[in-house]
């Protein structure tokens, strides 16, 4: 007999219950009051949503930095060494090394900063920042992909919903998901298929509590933050496997044996990529790591020898077969497996295999960009800031932050890999699954352990600012520089001279035209 | 059933028959991909037996799209019947409507003017090349490039707004009818077309660098599912399978029908691998050989509608009096290059003007019986690869 968990009243009238109710509420509450407002300025609304995303996060770059140099600094003045900070201060006390600093209106911002002080409320802010951050995030990389991918195959993509560009079309299907029934096939194994989705998600976004988006810009400041990372990658296959095996259905294994066959063996290679900047740093605080490419373009640690070039490519190679992304979309192939281990996902819990794919796509991309491609720094060396005469004032920090460091940078570098990812995805096709095995296991495993070796003779044997370093590290940047510029440059090339899309070449003599 | 290792220095699995080697002890598995299954192509049944991903047998089961259309025939005038033709190979109209009206007009006897020879010419490789754009799309999509198939799309549209002009549809055209074509050209057709043809012939280039020679594709298409020459004639495959396998037969050059005789083709064959440009993992026979075929087919298409553009004459575009007339009391057969193979279409009248007897021979048919011969111990992706690339056409292998 077939059972199915159809929440539906005999009038046809579809009924949430418990937490479904209330989410299902507030999304059609929240679409009611704001889908008029988004059709009648569309255009204004996402400028203006973009432009107040860029400012908030300066501003925000702006008071941590001061809560942790300025509060830190005075509170270890004024109140001794107690408690999180340095002991509670008064609020007279924060109003009083506010004004020290020279901060301008220090008698309002000493109210915001007051709290700040105390841990529990910035975990609270930042662990909002980045939950805010996180669902963005999939929303915003699934449309762009949409348009990348229209783009690329000569058509428009999303148009319609939002008005400019379908720019809230993700929006509207993540409403669409999460009133859509919850559908557990009947020879499912029910708690474990419920259990799944929640183990692909939740480790990927707890693997952005250890990622740094700038210096101060980090949920916990973990010494072992690479390793935590990578265990919390490393967690999401369970929660694949648990799937395809839930479903009970022969597709949703076979995309799950291969999803663990795949990401096991592609962990080793881009666990060994990331030893490389590891060995070059000394140290797995992916904070330290950042902090040692402050000096421009040519101190990224990609550039630093010709192994740690290999590496990175290496690396983002293996990262996309971890992402199961194209060409090592395996356990989703379509065209093979249906859907593979989601075939039998509906809805909600659909969308949270989704929101942990491109919320994992990111985390990959921002280890790449931590470990190899400098981090939240620009490739204007900071030292040049020291030379323009910018000191420690708000201006001379909001200009540092917008030029030279900062987590705009970081975001920016992360959404070009995740664009690379996109463009790989939309351009080749899918690699067999013994050819997938044969590229880890034959090809980059023994490539990793040669530039592994290869790096620590390097180290050992080159001596830092030495003839050969610096003749490799000017020639590897020159090629990195020479790429970026070539690929700006085709693009506006690109840009400049599109054509329309091909229109219909018989339409003047059809009948009635 | 035995284990299944991965032998060193090849990347084919093999099975090893109760064998020691092995410490996993696996079991087989059942699996039916389709009908409604994204790589089958329309509703292709195929009942998969696997060891784990590798394949040891794959059962095709057909019948999912059966309309009657062989007894249709049977109770409807021949040009009451022409639209029942569309519907069978529905990507190749066109050349459906040719074979059942060369096979009427041969019965009959009647007499089809040069100008709507040209014209059929024209659009049955028009046609070709819309369905081997088909083909060639959804077979990056089977294997998992999406991009090539939009782009082949986009081509087509321009072919089918050339029908569409001409004949008022897109896809069930009836146009090619007993006697002849059913309007003449509109007018400026021949230029559009000039300038379809030197817009598509180039991009036939920038298809094979983006898939066709792409390493990936090359690597999982050759040397996958190879079909010898022998086995090909054994099986009755045609078209660009049997050509791929290396045997120069086509039937507009080896029989040629229509005015076919009067333009100057190459018939492209399988070519093995290292011989002008062909990547050299290549073997005569192989799924990439039956993609690139038709690549090529497209080429030599293009070819033969230039010279019919140049060489088309005026005059009447059907033959008076060709609706009811009285079919004899007499059988013929005909066969005609699909684009999928030969399409043959037998027709026995008795004297009254509906058939007695109507038959299809449909390539894809024909073709798709092969599938379990050469899928056996094939991987589980690699069926997709075989399947796009015998490039079946459900409503004609089901009719």
């Amino acid at each position: 007999m077939t059972r199915m968990s159809v929440p539906w009243r005999p009038g046809g009238k579809q009924v949430h219950r418990g937490p479904a109710a209330l989410v299902a509420g507030i999304a059609k509450a929240l679409y009611a009051t704001f889908a008029p407002l988004v059709r009648a300025f569309p255009g204004p609304l996402l400028i203006g949503a973009i432009v107040a995303v860029i400012v908030g996060v300066w501003i925000n770059y702006l008071v941590f930095e001061f809560v942790d140099d300025s509060l830190v600094a005075s509170s270890t003045n004024l109140a001794g060494e107690t408690g999180l900070l340095g002991g509670p201060l008064a609020l007279g006390e924060v109003r009083a090394g506010l004004t020290t600093s020279g901060v301008p209106g220090s008698g309002i911002l000493c109210y915001v900063l007051y709290p700040l002080q105390y841990g529990v409320v910035r975990d609270v802010v930042s662990m909002g920042g980045i939950l805010g951050f996180i669902s963005v995030i999939p929303l915003y990389t699934i449309w762009w992909e949409r348009k990348v991918a229209g783009r690329i195959q000569s058509r428009t993509g999303p148009m319609r919903v939002g008005g400019w560009h379908g720019w809230s079309q993700s929006m509207a299907d993540g409403i669409k998901l999460i009133c859509k029934e919850d559908l557990c096939p009947a020879s499912a194994d029910r708690p474990l298929f419920k259990l799944a989705p929640y183990l692909a998600f939740v480790p990927a976004i707890l693997a952005f509590f250890a990622l740094p988006f700038g210096t101060y810009w980090v949920f916990r400041q973990v010494d072992v933050a690479l390793v935590f990372i990578l265990a919390m990658l490393g967690i999401e296959v369970i929660g694949v496997i648990l799937a395809g095996w839930a479903s009970n259905n022969k597709w949703s294994v076979y995309g799950a044996m291969r999803e663990a066959c795949q990401m096991v063996s592609y962990e080793i290679p881009m666990g060994m990529a990331l030893l490389i900047p590891i060995m070059v740093v000394g140290s797995l605080s992916l904070t330290t790591v950042g902090d040692t490419q402050s000096e421009g373009w040519t101190s990224w640690i990609v550039f630093r020898s010709p192994f740690t070039f290999a590496a990175a490519v290496a690396y983002f190679v293996a990262a996309l077969a971890n992402c199961k992304r194209a060409p090592f979309d395996l356990p989703e192939s379509e065209s093979e497996l249906v859907a593979g281990f989601h075939t039998e996902y509906s809805g909600f819990r659909w969308s949270l295999f989704f929101f942990g794919e491109y919320a994992a796509m990111f985390v990959v991309s921002g280890l790449c960009v931590i470990l190899f491609l400098g981090a939240w720094y620009s490739p204007l060396p900071m030292s040049l800031a020291d030379r323009w005469g910018l000191g420690d004032s708000v201006g001379a920090r909001a200009i540092k932050g917008l030029l030279f460091a900062g987590p705009l940078w970081f975001v920016a570098k992360c959404v070009f890999l995740l664009y690379v990812q996109i463009w790989i995805r939309w351009t080749l096709p899918r690699i067999r699954i013994d050819q997938v095995l044969y590229a880890c296991i034959q090809v980059l495993l023994p490539l990793m352990m040669v530039l592994l070796l290869g790096h620590t003779l390097y180290e050992l044997f080159v001596p830092v600012h030495g003839f050969v370093w610096t003749v490799f590290n000017l020639v590897l940047s020159l090629i990195g520089a020479v790429f970026v510029l070539g690929m700006i440059f085709i693009a506006t090339y690109g840009f400049w001279n599109r054509v329309g899309l091909v229109g219909s070449l018989g339409v003047e003599t059809l009948p009635g035209s | 059933m035995g284990t299944t290792v991965l032998q060193s220095g090849s990347d084919v699995l093999t099975d090893v028959e109760g064998s020691e080697q092995g410490d996993l002890r696996t079991e087989e598995m059942l699996v039916n991909m389709g009908p409604q299954h994204p790589a089958t192509h329309g509703v292709l049944r195929v009942v998969l037996r696997t060891d784990g991903e590798m394949v040891l047998e794959s059962v095709p089961h057909i019948g999912y799209l059966h309309r009657c259309a062989e007894k249709i025939g049977e109770n409807l005038q021949p040009f009451q019947y022409i639209p029942y033709t569309d519907r069978m190979d529905y990507l190749a109209g066109m050349n459906n409507n040719q074979a059942f009206s060369i096979a009427i007009e041969k019965l009959v006897g009647i007499e089809v003017p040069l100008r709507a020879q040209f014209i059929r010419v024209i659009f049955a490789e028009l046609n070709r090349i819309a369905s081997h754009l088909v083909a060639f799309g959804t077979y990056g999509l089977d294997m998992g490039a999406f991009t090539p198939f939009l782009y082949a799309f986009r081509e087509r549209e321009m072919i089918l707004d050339l029908f569409e002009s001409t004949c008022g549809a897109r896809l069930t055209y009836s146009y090619i009818t007993i006697g002849g074509v059913h309007d003449d050209l509109p007018d400026r057709f021949l230029e559009v077309l000039d300038e379809f043809l030197d817009y598509f012939e180039p991009k036939i280039d920038e298809y094979n660098q983006l898939l066709s020679f792409n390493h990936i594709f090359v690597k999982r298409t050759a040397n996958v599912g190879v079909i010898s020459a022998d086995d090909a004639v054994r099986w009755a495959l045609t078209g660009p399978v049997l050509r791929a396998s290396g045997v120069n037969w086509d039937l507009r050059k080896s029989t040629p029908y229509e005015i076919y005789d009067r333009f100057d083709f190459d018939i492209p064959i399988g070519l093995p691998g290292g011989r002008e440009g062909v990547p050299r993992s290549v073997v005569v026979g192989d799924s990439w050989n039956r993609h690139i075929v038709k690549v090529w087919e497209m080429r030599q298409s293009c070819r033969i509608i230039r010279q019919a553009m140049a060489q088309i004459t005026d005059g009447p575009h059907i033959a008076a009096k060709v609706k009811n007339v009285k079919l004899p009391d007499d059988e013929v057969y005909v066969e005609i290059e699909n684009p999928r193979g030969q399409l043959g279409f037998y027709v026995r009248g008795d004297g009254s003007s509906i058939p007695a007897r109507v038959k299809v021979r449909g390539p894809s048919f024909c073709n798709i019986s092969v599938l379990n011969h050469v899928g056996k111990g094939c991987l589980l992706a690699d069926i997709p690869a075989i399947v796009g690339s015998i490039d079946i056409v459900m409503g004609e292998c089901d009719r």
